[in-house]
């Protein structure tokens, strides 16, 4: 098992740097110019543009940026942001707890109300609960976030005025009245994310779980006379889960990197904003950081969701 | 609800405990949110015990427990002034985010806004283009001797008894200071454009500064005046000049002589500002705490200060107009309009975007094949539906115009004016000997007139493009148009073919002017000289992207750069403006208004085209 995580730890370093190798050309040949809000702008003369693209490097040849950029990575420094001049690993950090509180509750909400839901759903198949499951998770799915999300905030907070339609990180005030602002402020994000979440892994947990309590060695738990509930849970949930853990493990890598949409509506200072909008900006550092850090996080989660599989069925060996 | 209100009450005149509320909430049955708020309004209570009452301002949104500080520390000693930090939370929002709050590293307007309450310049720009003095005592003029006769310095009296918020004096070796830290080429500093006609600043004594140009120089307010203008602190700068100036703690924590300081600042979204204590007016400001939240987009912005009123004040409200609209009729704040000095303009190509020569299109001495003809031109100009396009598009936010130079007052051509008029136009045309073909498409010894009309992405600028192509086409202009993403468009990058200054196309469309009050920076774009024409041998680096020359424009222009007699002046600007517009260089299409959303108990913003809207803070205060 150890040798097999390192082999697979081994591997992932030249994937890692191919990934970066493409994303970085991608992002050089892109057009576009930090500067861009200057371009006609009186005083801001071109020389002036000009100097400031050279100080950035952009002008460099892509091998010599390149170069450059993934030796600094290697002793941990994702450089500067061109446009708060300041270190891009500080941005991440200011970032990182608003995206896990918000987008981590919303994961966090849909994986405990998707499973149950998914599992009912699958063993009274056709029921009123199962249709009208599967109802509501058809509409979740099909629903774009933008839209339950601007949905939302013409409902709850504009004619209802029951939410605040703009997020704020810098709450501190004291107590529980601090407590529920943090809270009240998130319930919209939260719930658009849940909604959309829920929805596919419902159907997920349903699909997978339909097919396993058909299968023989569930009808063999039954024959020996073991409670349903000791069926379900121990034989046929368990069997199910497998392909479930893997979408809930290839998943987590996206609490980290924030939801774009999302946080862009609601205002949420989260990683998702960040990515956006230094790709508006042409704030190659940054962009450079998260993606990398997605990538890192995908391969390593992959590797995580191989080693559940073990635990979750003891005939799958890593030799 | 009754009982709800009743529990209320006594726990806010403190007769309840926690644990009492609690217990009779849950009697009630109240619902979890609800024993929440209650719980709440226990909290704030305890928190709050020596909040002023004066101080508890019914401000929507603004809670009273944000201001524990700024009461508690203003009111023992400025009792008597009495109106410093009384306001509470001021919230702000710009949906585009700061990410520096060092003016002159600025990566875009926000930063030059969210600098401007820690940073001051020494004068500032009234709407109608006047100066107004900030850390001057008062603004140079021929009459107080502070500008040379000659037109070669300019001599700058300070305010005395001014400090920076960390308590160290402000004196003139800041400014001198500010100019060496600007003008070092590895600060890379964004405003060095306005500093590179200086020749020396000298501090002749503690509060007196002179600025000596390299040559006679009627734009003397390029310096040290606006959001381009900001002096900054020896003290604290001084080992982060040139390259070391990225490193700087400065460029997220400014210390400045402001009314504000910055508490917290999280780059690409929100600035927490509280009062600078050390700020030289006592009695202000009058807002404890200041909230710049950005992020988002324009039209949930206009929703958030106009509809709910969650926030005091939305910057630059670039939405349609019937949805502006329909928000003012709704809402609880107001729309502020200030007459903006830019103008949405087509820019005519004087050079042939097609044909290749030494590697560049769109080549200077290569005429465009019909639009060299100023017949041609001026027909172009006549299928302008300028007041459809103001009216519909831009409403509040917008006039038809026919000038070019819009502001300030004292330099507007009252020479010009503008029609709309298609048979006028086919005449020209027609006389032109571009006349219909077969196919509906006019042509000239089997040129077909077919022209690429290019602009930036962004649905005002495609409605616009859709008005003027129905128009063209209806007299047998074909138009192709085409929509390019604004980062790229504006780009200086020499290798992209799609930007504004390699014009590459017909005819593109974008707004300008001028950020000086002698707007000389802004006349340069039709400058003639070799060195200003966007062209390879610059990298495109010029700033006259029409490649239109003309003797008497060049002469006007080289004139205006030292003439100081301010008739003259006003003579020089017209003459060129309308020398622009009679040559139909440039279409202007609508001079554009900036538009702002506030809260109607909001005073004294007096908010100006002309800089940062938030100048005048230290004045603002909430009414009623």
């Amino acid at each position: 098992m150890t040798r097999y995580i390192i082999r697979r730890l081994l591997t992932a370093i030249p994937t890692l740097v191919a990934i970066s190798m493409v994303i970085f050309t991608i992002l050089a040949l892109a057009p576009g110019d930090p500067l861009s809000e200057f371009a006609v702008n009186p005083s801001v003369p071109p020389e002036v543009r000009q100097r400031i693209r050279q100080s950035m490097g952009l002008d460099d040849p892509i091998p010599v940026r390149y170069t450059k950029w993934f030796t600094s990575i290697l002793r941990g420094d994702f450089g500067y942001s061109f446009r708060s001049r300041s270190p891009v690993s500080d941005l991440m950090l200011q970032r990182l707890p608003t995206t896990l509180y918000v987008i981590g509750t919303a994961y966090l909400i849909s994986v405990l109300l998707a499973i149950p839901i998914g599992v009912i759903s699958a063993i009274r198949q056709y029921s009123i609960f199962d249709n009208i499951a599967t109802t509501l998770a058809f509409i979740g799915f099909s629903l774009p976030t933008f839209f339950t999300g601007l949905l939302f905030i013409l409902i709850f907070s504009v004619k209802l005025g029951w939410f605040p339609m703009i997020y704020r990180a810098t709450i501190d005030e004291p107590g529980l009245r601090g407590l529920w602002l943090k809270v009240e402020q998130a319930i919209m994000p939260i719930t658009v994310l849940a909604l959309f979440q829920t929805a596919a892994l419902t159907r997920y947990t349903r699909a997978s779980m339909l097919e396993t309590i058909h299968q023989d060695y569930v009808r063999t738990a039954r024959a020996k006379g073991l409670s349903e509930l000791t069926v379900i849970s121990r034989h046929a949930l368990r069997n199910a889960l497998i392909p479930v853990v893997t979408i809930i493990a290839l998943s987590i890598p996206g609490i980290f990197t924030g939801a774009v949409i999302t946080e862009q509506i609601f205002r949420v200072p989260g990683m998702g904003s960040l990515l956006i909008s230094a790709i508006n900006d042409n704030d190659t550092p940054v962009i450079m950081a998260i993606t990398i850090i997605f990538s890192a996080l995908v391969v390593l989660f992959n590797l995580i969701a191989d080693v559940l599989y073990g635990v979750l069925d003891p005939r799958i060996k890593y030799e | 609800m009754d009982r709800f209100e009743e529990l209320q009450q006594a726990v806010l005149s403190g007769s309840l405990s926690r644990r009492d509320v609690l217990k009779r909430a849950a009697a009630l049955g109240l619902s979890a949110p609800a024993i929440a708020a209650l719980l709440a309004a226990c909290a704030r209570e305890e928190a709050t015990p020596t909040q002023a009452p004066a101080a508890a301002t019914p401000a929507p949104g603004a809670s009273p427990a944000a201001t524990p500080t700024g009461a508690a520390e203003a009111t023992p000693t400025e009792a008597a002034a009495g109106q410093r930090g009384q306001g509470g939370l001021l919230r702000l929002l710009w949906w585009q985010a700061p990410t520096i709050l060092n003016g002159h590293l600025a990566q875009g307007t926000k930063d030059f806004d969210a600098s401007r309450p820690v940073l001051e310049p020494l004068a500032d720009i009234d709407k109608d283009g006047n100066l107004v003095p900030i850390l001057a005592e008062e603004i140079p003029s021929l009459e107080n001797g502070g500008l040379a006769e000659d037109g070669s310095s300019v001599t700058w009296k300070l305010k005395q008894g001014v400090v920076w918020s960390d308590g160290t004096p402000f004196t003139a070796k800041d400014v001198v200071f500010t100019w060496q830290y600007v003008v070092d080429e590895g600060t890379t500093a964004t405003t060095a454009g306005n500093y590179l006609n200086i020749q020396s600043v000298e501090a002749v004594d503690d509060y007196t500064v002179k600025v000596t140009f390299k040559e006679p120089t009627a734009a003397w307010m390029g310096a040290f005046v606006g959001p381009y203008g900001y002096i900054v602190p020896e003290h604290v700068l001084k080992d982060y000049v040139g390259e070391q100036a990225r490193n700087a703690p400065f460029n997220l924590n400014p210390i400045g002589t402001g009314p504000f300081k910055v508490r917290e600042f999280r780059p690409g979204d929100v600035v927490i500002y509280e009062m600078n204590e050390n700020y030289r007016e006592p009695d202000k400001p009058f807002f404890s705490e200041v909230e710049l939240k950005g992020g988002g987009d324009a039209t949930s912005a206009a929703r958030a200060a106009i509809q709910t009123g969650e926030v005091d004040f939305a910057w630059n409200l670039q939405v349609e107009a019937q949805v502006l609209k329909q928000l003012e009729e709704t809402g609880v704040g107001q729309l502020g309009i200030t007459p903006g000095v830019n103008v949405e303009r087509i820019l005519v190509n004087m050079t042939d975007p097609r044909t290749e020569v030494d590697g560049e299109r769109s080549k200077l001495g290569v005429p465009h094949p019909w639009q060299s003809d100023l017949k041609v031109r001026q027909a172009y100009a006549l299928l302008c539906r300028r007041d459809q396009i103001a009216d519909q598009l831009y409403g509040p936010a917008g006039k038809a115009t026919s000038n070019i130079l819009v502001a300030p007052e004292r330099f507007v051509s009252p020479n010009t004016k503008w029609e709309f008029n298609p048979d006028r136009a086919a005449q020209l045309l027609d006389e032109a000997g571009w006349t219909l073909g077969p196919d509906g498409v006019r042509q000239k010894d089997g040129v077909q007139m077919s022209i690429v009309y290019s602009t930036t992405i962004n649905p005002v600028r495609q409605k616009t493009q859709e008005i003027v192509k129905a128009e063209f086409e209806k007299v047998g202009i074909k138009v192709e148009l085409k929509s390019v993403e604004a980062s790229v468009f504006f780009s200086s990058d020499a290798g992209n073919p799609d930007t504004a200054a390699h014009f590459y196309v017909d005819i593109e469309m974008f707004t300008n002017g001028p950020t000086l009050t002698y707007p000389i920076d802004y006349m340069i774009s039709w400058w003639g000289d070799e060195s200003n024409i966007a062209q390879k041998a610059n990298n495109w680096g010029g700033s006259n992207y029409e490649r239109w020359q003309n003797e008497e424009y060049d002469q006007l222009f080289e004139q205006a750069r030292t003439e100081l007699d301010p008739d003259k002046q006003v003579e020089l600007f017209v003459r060129m403006n309308d020398l622009v517009i009679e040559n139909v260089v440039v279409i202007p299409l609508v001079h554009r208004n900036d538009v702002q959303g506030y809260a109607k108990n909001l005073e004294g913003l007096e908010l100006s085209g002309w800089t940062s809207n938030l100048w005048n803070i230290a004045n603002w205060r909430r009414t009623g």
